[in-house]
């Protein structure tokens, strides 16, 4: 699904790098403890977690990420939008929970 | 591009999370400018940027050197830190000492270690309490 998509599905808002957001993802993965995503390399992937410090983008830039979900109504500081702004990653918030978001997200299509 | 070598220094602040992880994001943007395969490329940044981290998070910081060649890159992470009593324990997946502090911030699974091993074709690990630990990896092209 497109990024635009993603985003609709989980009532999100695209806080950077919107121009991106055509761009297309098939899986995703959640979690709040970054060495967990570091253990699986996924194809245009998405990071869902419920983590706001510089450290999701850097995580989400070593695993060519393109995409980070913030889940439950978290806001990313300015550090954080402009490191993944300067890396082309988009960044999309939500109001829903991790499990809530991983599911409508895994309904529509993403793969685990 | 045979013939190639290129050579990098970078200092590791301890315990600074906004720039943990901006030596590995360097060497990241080198590989790719070079036109390594993106493949070889998540590899060595994953790996590095584990062992920087736990430089950052369980060392008090440390100085990582990367030598990057045609079909390889070679990286080495030394701290002069607390070191590690039981290396056999460390690395195994799940194992951890973090601070809750530190794992608020994302770490602390335990899996750093494991998956420097499982991404770098040669890993090695030399570690005295009181003294500091060694890190050397190396990651070979295609
Ligand atoms: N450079 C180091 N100096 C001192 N101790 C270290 C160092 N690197 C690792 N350790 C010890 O080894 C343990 C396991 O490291 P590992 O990277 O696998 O997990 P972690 O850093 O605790 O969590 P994670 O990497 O999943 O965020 C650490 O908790 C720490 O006790
Ligand atoms: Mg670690």
């Amino acid at each position: 699904m497109k990024i635009s998509e993603l985003s609709a599905y989980i009532d999100g808002t695209i806080v950077c790098n919107a121009h991106k957001a055509d761009k297309e993802v098939y899986s995703a993965f959640s979690s709040d403890m970054m060495s967990d995503v570091l253990a699986f390399v996924m194809d245009q992937g998405v990071l869902i977690t419920g983590l706001i410090n510089p450290q999701i983008v850097r995580t989400a830039l070593m695993m060519d990420i393109e995409c980070i979900v913030v889940v439950r109504g978290k806001t990313p500081n300015n550090d954080i939008i402009s490191l993944a702004e300067a890396n082309g990653i988009v960044v999309v918030t939500t109001k829903k929970n991790m499990f809530e978001t991983s599911g409508r997200l895994y309904s529509a299509g993403l793969k685990a | 591009m045979v013939g190639q070598f290129i050579h990098q220094e970078y200092l590791v602040a301890g315990n600074n999370f906004n720039s943990a992880g901006s030596a590995s994001e360097a060497v990241k943007s080198t590989l790719k400018k070079m036109g390594v395969a993106s493949a070889d490329i998540r590899r060595v940044a994953i790996a590095m940027y584990e062992g920087e981290i736990n430089m950052v998070i369980h060392a008090g910081g440390g100085v990582a050197v990367v030598d990057i060649y045609y079909d390889k890159v070679n990286i080495v992470l030394s701290d002069k830190g607390g070191g590690i009593e039981d290396l056999e324990k460390a690395m195994q997946p799940g194992f951890s000492t973090a601070p809750e502090a530190v794992q608020r911030l994302g770490f602390g699974a335990g899996m750093g270690l494991p998956n420097m091993k499982k991404y770098a074709d040669k890993f090695d690990i030399q570690s005295e309490v009181g003294v500091g630990t060694t890190v050397r990896m190396t990651i070979f092209f295609g």
